[in-house]
């Protein structure tokens, strides 16, 4: 069948089966080379096999749960939505949650996910005790940080081209309530966002919706978005009651494909406007449930239809602290110079990482899509190179269209990444026609 | 407030019948799973009680042991608030076709034995004047296709069974709800070539099943298109079906 990923630019034919157990899992693994795909969340083919395509869908099961140590052992084919419905009403929330509650244990863990909170807490790895990887043998070795550690590292970020996760154990975060306590703070500009952001080094979360159409004085302007989860203390009465438990919201979605040319400079421009001019209004603090405060898009299902038949590429990089100023900048004047910026642009303040092959470095990453035109895809050539200048790197799971030069000239260590793939028969058997374009 | 009452899987084993369990459990309802190997349920029992905090039972049972029915309706804690029999099996149509044996044994397994065992919780039911029992059928009881007319007659007996046990009830307080899935995107499909907007996810089906027992419905397809398949399939004249190949 024709697979793709979120952003729906270009699909593949791949056979997609959905093992139910380790064995069937073990028997799919020879009719490679196979990856595996949790629930379809990465934007490009990260997840769309060469040959064959290892649906975790059936491996869904929650195992076990420690309350002590609030750490939940699980297949990976559970979502993170399903982890919250199950756990927030008993006062537990994932460490690290990335913009979506669509996405599976194994692909958070394939990806290492960041979220909000990456600046001071770190990328979803960390809190990983062991994993369960079936290898290209078919056997299941469990690695964690003190057994098999190197197969933990690699699979840890590793884009499920170490073997296939099967289960693993994360630990949870205790939390009073089911709030947010959000400060909004406006910034008038790229310099202004920044500074705010390093003002703000020891709140909880942090990121900044970012106007990439704005141009001169303007450019960058964004809105900062400040969380703490909220203590009991912090609600009212009536929230008091239920401190777990949010209202019901009504669930829009997108029917049907929105004729693409729908999005453009103008629509897109008016409504940053719009957006950014609301923010500035609702300046200050207030209370947001976990739903729409870590989740905005979630609440409008299939909305990468708004992109039309065609689909959409994302671009994301991180820059290091020491140029993201200039970067950003750079990045910023091409993209309002294009007139091709999305209202979905993000900037977010990246803490210090250390691992085998994640996203995350420390200082500031941007995230932005554009209808997948061919106007387009130069666009992202170009802040490819700008990246590249500064010292930036790539996330593959949004990655739909980079060049495999692009993707070693932006990272040293994809060299010992393949040098990791040549042992166990990995390369052989673990392929997604992502691993395939970046010759990774 | 009203505590939710026990609902009892047949076929616990099974992607619909563990997927109307998940979405009654979510309710708060504790759930009884029974199929013939208890012990294969203890995954879906752990991951049950984990994501809704609500109690979950394991039982063996065996819906062809008809002489067994009563006895197992004995063994168990207490008399359920809800019964689902998400109890079937397809075989190969080519098999059923040539071996007596098969086909008997799916006429057995998807009418026989879940009719016969509907019957004996009907009856208690019915003495204690409140309960709800849902019957899974099948579409391909509507009419007998050349592909899966085994099966499908054994539905249609099913689905027979339910309307008839429906229409007793109705004024004991039991309500009985026939549910046609349509295509599920389950096991027992897996692997066939099925149409996107006729297939339903299992939670899908779950939902549609939560409802209808809450809301008294009778007789549901989970996805409404299937009524306008089945309208059309039902009114094509006997002389035109029995040339196509559906």
């Amino acid at each position: 069948m024709k697979l793709g990923g979120w952003g729906r630019f270009g699909a593949e034919d791949t056979a997609l089966t959905a093992p139910r157990d380790g064995s069937e899992a073990a028997e799919a693994l020879t009719r490679g080379p196979v990856i595996a795909r949790g629930n379809g969340r990465a934007y490009g083919q990260s997840a769309v096999g060469k040959t064959t395509t290892i649906s975790t869908r059936n491996l869904n099961k929650m195992v076990s749960f420690d309350a002590k140590k609030g750490e939940l052992v699980a297949e990976a084919g559970v979502l993170i939505g399903d982890i919250i419905d199950a756990f927030l009403p008993r006062g537990w929330f994932p460490y690290v949650t990335p913009g979506t509650k669509f996405v599976t244990l194994g692909g958070a863990i394939a990806a290492d996910v960041h979220g909000k909170n990456h600046h001071i807490e770190g990328s979803f790895g960390q809190y990983v005790t062991w994993i369960e990887v079936m290898e290209a043998d078919g056997t299941v070795t469990r690695c964690a940080r003190n057994k098999n550690r190197k197969l933990f590292e690699w699979t840890i970020g590793g884009m499920g081209l170490t073997g296939v996760i099967l289960r693993a154990a994360i630990r949870l975060r205790p939390v009073e309530s089911a709030w947010i306590r959000q400060t909004m703070v406006p910034a008038a500009n790229l310099r202004d966002a920044m500074r705010v952001f390093e003002a703000n080094h020891d709140a909880t979360y942090s990121v900044a919706w970012i106007d990439c159409l704005a141009t001169g004085d303007a450019l960058g302007r964004s809105l900062v978005m400040l969380g703490e989860h909220a203590t009991a203390g912090d609600l009212d009465v009536t929230r008091a009651r239920r401190p777990l438990a949010i209202p019901p919201k009504r669930k829009l979605s997108v029917p049907f494909d929105m004729p693409g040319f729908m999005l453009n400079g103008h629509t897109v421009r008016a409504f940053n406007k719009l957006y950014y001019w609301k923010g500035c209004r609702a300046e200050g603090e207030s209370l947001v449930d976990w739903d729409s405060y870590f989740y905005p898009l979630d609440s409008i299902l299939g909305w990468n239809r708004i992109y039309g038949r065609k689909g959409f590429l994302q671009f994301q990089c991180a820059l290091p602290l020491s140029t993201a100023r200039d970067g950003l900048t750079a990045l910023l004047s091409a993209i309002s110079e294009a007139g091709q910026g999305s209202f979905l642009a993000v900037l977010k303040r990246l803490g210090a990482q250390d691992s085998r092959f994640s996203f995350p470095m420390e200082g500031y990453t941007l995230a932005l899509d554009f209808p997948a035109t061919t106007s387009a895809l130069a666009l992202m050539d170009w802040l490819d190179g700008i990246t590249l200048d500064h010292g930036g790197r790539f996330y593959l799971a949004k990655d739909a269209r980079m060049g495999a030069d692009t993707l070693r000239r932006a990272d040293p260590r994809v060299g010992e990444f393949a040098e990791m793939r040549g042992q166990k028969g990995r390369a052989e058997t673990f392929q997604s026609v992502q691993s395939e374009r970046l010759k990774i | 407030m009203n505590i939710p009452g026990p609902v009892l899987i047949l076929g616990g084993k099974s992607d619909i019948g563990l997927a109307c369990a998940h979405a009654f459990a979510a309710e708060g309802h504790p759930v009884w799973l029974a199929a013939r190997d208890a012990g294969q349920l203890e995954a879906a029992k752990t991951d049950m009680a984990l994501r809704h905090g609500v109690e979950v039972e394991t039982f063996a049972f065996d819906a062809t042991d008809i002489a067994a029915h009563e006895g197992f309706v004995d063994g168990l804690p207490a008399l359920p608030s809800v019964v689902i029999c998400a109890v079937g099996a397809m075989g190969e149509q080519l098999d059923n076709e040539r071996d007596v044996a098969k086909a008997a044994q799916v006429m057995r397994a998807n009418f026989e034995g879940p009719a016969t065992l509907l019957g004996v919780f009907a009856n208690r039911m019915e003495a204690r004047g409140s309960g709800a029992i849902v019957g899974i059928s099948s579409v391909a009881g509507d009419r007998g296709r050349a592909t899966n007319y085994i099966y499908g007659s054994a539905k249609a007996g099913f689905t027979a069974f339910l309307s008839g046990l429906r229409n007793r009830l109705a004024g004991a307080g039991v309500h009985v709800v026939t549910v046609r899935p349509g295509f599920v995107n389950t096991a027992m499909t897996a692997g066939m070539d099925l149409p996107a907007k006729l297939t339903a996810e299992p939670d899908e089906l779950g939902t549609a099943v939560l409802n209808a027992v809450r809301k008294g419905r009778n007789d549901i397809y989970v996805r409404r298109i299937w009524w306008l398949v089945m309208l059309i399939i039902r009114n094509i004249p006997e002389m035109v079906f029995k040339k196509l190949s559906l």
